[in-house]
């Protein structure tokens, strides 16, 4: 069976498009959690002044849309003298503002650890680094990954920003062809199934994960 | 007096904690001899609890000495806590289990990081263990699998996997079911009868009348009392132990 | 007065026009969110097998398509190819209230499954009917515990109608960007916008704080859901 030229022409630039999508949604997704880990660390630990930053950083990153954060960086940093390439601004801004969210993940499973854990540990003769390492990262990263999971999910879906700041993807792609042709029905279709297919893979790793690291009694906070 | 028997295994002397401006222990000494078990009693707030935390260091003093067979612990040094720690097992009122981890890997766990023992040896030696409280069959249960005597049980075995020379009992009965305290009671007694050195904070008279070498009665941060339960639990002794461990019969007797 | 804050001055009143717009969508897509989710909810907890099989495909659907997508597919595609004329306005009003619409479905679902089995039973017991014990019963309830999810939800579409300006729709991120395209002001514009957001944003989930407090029935937890 043929496809006709413009459903070749179609899947062959989205498929262009999910491979800068994923470009995009890994790195995001990997410096995310990196960041959420340390600025959650930050405002649950950290003394006055840094967890007032963390805190700070969380909130306005929290608290304004994602589009207008991509616009201060891509648009508005060339006012300052500087110039992001579209990749790198899209990227940037999906790290800071996914990072934010799961700094509140971070810190809600690291609030949640009962103090008991760190006495039970210390009782032991545990170091603070041993109680970390081997109480309290474990415990944490259960009560988390729900939260930091779905986050991820969310991030793939934000992911189809990028292309408002130039950085063409999966929607950016789809959006040329759609104009090109002036078939916006089929081809948004087929990109809802292309992030469809993202989301619900995503998913059932999550799902996998968390069916690993699953203990009894454990469960999401 | 019990405390002649030679050399003290543990000897904390004029330890001092103020939280704030709340002085919860005001100078307060207490000696153990190698086997000897002496039972902290007295209402919640009289300082047990954080006198049994100074001696193993959870809860730092402000001021005094500790000494643990012979060496004396400098508390400003992380390396001499850690060391002390090892050597004083703690048993608390809520079990304080790792939540993450099975019965026999909450045993493991300190082996091999603590004590930097093989896996093989730590699952053989956490396996005795368990089996010494009656837990062998509960080996890959989870805390929340666990009921609160259980838990309690596992949290002894734990203690005990580490070779204490001391143990400390803070409350070991007070969070447990009524049905449920008779077990670990009798966990305790056998760690009695092994010649386990104790010091143990509880209101269990079956515990105190039975066990105590001697009594110590605590009141706002001092020992307002201390002897042997023959003697300050004597019909028509009008000590304060006697009267406090009355109203604890009482309790009990109201409860049925 | 440098260039980048005298502009943003001159432009403000008119950034701050757009708000009405992002206001009604906001409140519109809530609503209209609001009502589906409720519906859903009662038939994944109550409906029969194809009932819950047909929700649970919507929720699928619109709870794994980006919102930027769906903008493009219902406004130049799907509102297109069936001739419905519909203003930019309305269009981003009813995605962002169909897909909020899935998200409320589950907020309110684990709602219900958090409430006592004997509710309903006893609701039935007096007498009262099924959509009585629904309506009367279950709902007050489901909707007091569910407000602080529901701040949250209204946090993520107020944000979510800033990409309304891909359709066009004349709200503050539209505003802003045309204001931005002629002066050149990219940074100080963008900020304010992102300002007048973050405002809106904590203003309405301190609004729905106090609503919490509000409706609050003493010893009754709050916490059944999250």
């Amino acid at each position: 069976m043929e496809l006709s030229p413009f459903y070749q022409e179609l899947f062959t630039s989205l498929n262009r498009g999910v491979v800068m999508s994923v470009a995009l949604i890994v790195p995001s997704a990997i410096g995310g959690v990196i960041i959420g880990i340390l600025a959650g660390v930050i405002r649950t630990f950290g003394g006055r002044f840094v967890r007032a930053v963390g805190d700070g950083y969380a909130a306005v990153f929290r608290g304004t849309p994602l589009v207008v954060q991509l616009f201060v960086i891509y648009f508005g940093l060339p006012n300052l003298g500087i110039y992001l390439s579209p990749y790198v601004a899209a990227v940037t801004g999906f790290m800071l503002c996914s990072g934010a969210y799961q700094s509140e993940y971070v810190r809600g499973a690291l609030l949640s650890i009962k103090s008991g854990q760190y006495l039970g540990a210390q009782a032991l003769g545990f170091t603070t680094f041993q109680t970390i390492f081997w109480i309290v990262v474990p415990q944490a990263v259960r009560r988390a990954i729900h939260g930091c999971g779905n986050e991820i999910i969310y991030l793939i879906k934000y992911s189809s920003l990028a292309f408002i700041v130039t950085c063409i993807e999966l929607t950016g792609e789809g959006k040329t062809i759609a104009t090109e042709y002036f078939r916006f029905t089929e081809v948004f279709m087929v990109i809802g199934v292309y992030y469809l297919l993202l989301v619900t893979i995503a998913m059932m790793i999550l799902k996998r994960i968390e069916k690993t690291l699953y203990v009894p009694g454990f469960g999401r906070s | 007096m019990s405390t002649g028997k030679g050399n003290p295994i543990l000897r904390a002397s004029n330890i001092t904690k103020t939280f704030g401006n709340n002085t919860i222990l005001h100078g307060v000494s207490v000696e153990l001899a190698k086997g000897e078990i002496k039972i902290l009693i007295g209402s919640s707030g009289g300082g047990k609890s954080t006198l049994l935390q100074c001696i193993n260091c959870l809860v730092v003093p402000d001021s005094g000495e500790i000494e643990v067979d012979g060496m004396v612990i400098d508390i400003t040094k992380k390396k001499d806590l850690y060391r002390l720690r090892q050597q004083v097992g703690m048993i608390f009122q809520d079990f304080n289990l790792f939540d993450h981890l099975t019965a026999i890997d909450n045993i493991t766990i300190a082996l091999r990081k603590v004590k930097k023992i093989s896996r093989e040896q730590a699952t053989q030696r956490a396996r005795q263990e368990l089996e010494q409280v009656g837990l062998g069959d509960k080996q890959h249960l989870y805390p929340a699998q666990l009921s609160g005597g259980q838990k309690q049980r596992v949290a002894i075995a734990r203690a005990l996997a580490m070779d204490p020379k001391i143990l400390l009992l803070d409350e070991p009965t007070s969070a447990l079911d009524p049905t449920l305290v008779g077990e670990v009671i009798s966990v305790i007694k056998r760690l009695a009868a092994k010649g386990m050195t104790m010091i143990m904070a509880t209101h269990q008279m079956s515990l105190i009348s039975t066990l105590a070498d001697e009594i110590l009665f605590m009141e706002n941060g001092r020992i307002v009392e201390q002897g042997t339960p023959s003697v300050l639990l004597a019909k028509g002794n009008k000590s304060r132990t006697r009267g406090f461990c009355d109203s604890l019969n009482d309790l009990v007797g109201e409860e049925g | 007065m440098p260039e980048p804050i005298s502009v943003v001055i001159e432009a403000f009143p008119y950034l701050l026009q757009g708000t009405f717009l992002t206001a009604g969508i906001v409140g519109a897509a809530m609503a209209l969110g609001l009502i589906l989710g409720v519906f859903m909810a009662v038939g994944l907890v109550y409906g029969n097998k194809v009932v819950r099989f047909l929700i649970t495909l919507y929720l699928w659907l619109f709870r794994g398509v980006p919102v930027v997508v769906l903008l493009f597919l219902f406004y130049f595609g799907l509102f297109n190819y069936f001739n419905i004329n519909v203003s930019a306005f309305t269009a981003v009003t009813i995605v962002l209230g169909l897909t909020t619409g899935a998200y409320q479905a589950n907020i309110f679902r684990g709602a219900m499954l958090s409430l006592p089995r004997g509710q309903f039973k006893a609701a039935s017991g007096l007498g009262m009917t099924d959509l009585q014990a629904i309506k009367s019963i279950i709902l007050p309830q489901i909707l007091r515990i569910s407000i602080p999810a529901w701040s949250n939800e209204y946090s993520i579409i107020l944000k979510d109608s800033a990409l309304a300006f891909v359709i066009g729709a004349p709200e503050i991120m539209a505003r802003t960007q045309f204001v931005a395209s002629r002066t050149y002001q990219h940074l100080s514009l963008y900020i304010t916008a992102g300002i007048i957001y973050f405002v809106l944003t904590w203003a309405g989930v301190m609004a729905l704080r106090k609503l919490e407090k509000h409706v609050r029935i003493p010893g009754y937890s709050a916490n059944g859901n999250q």
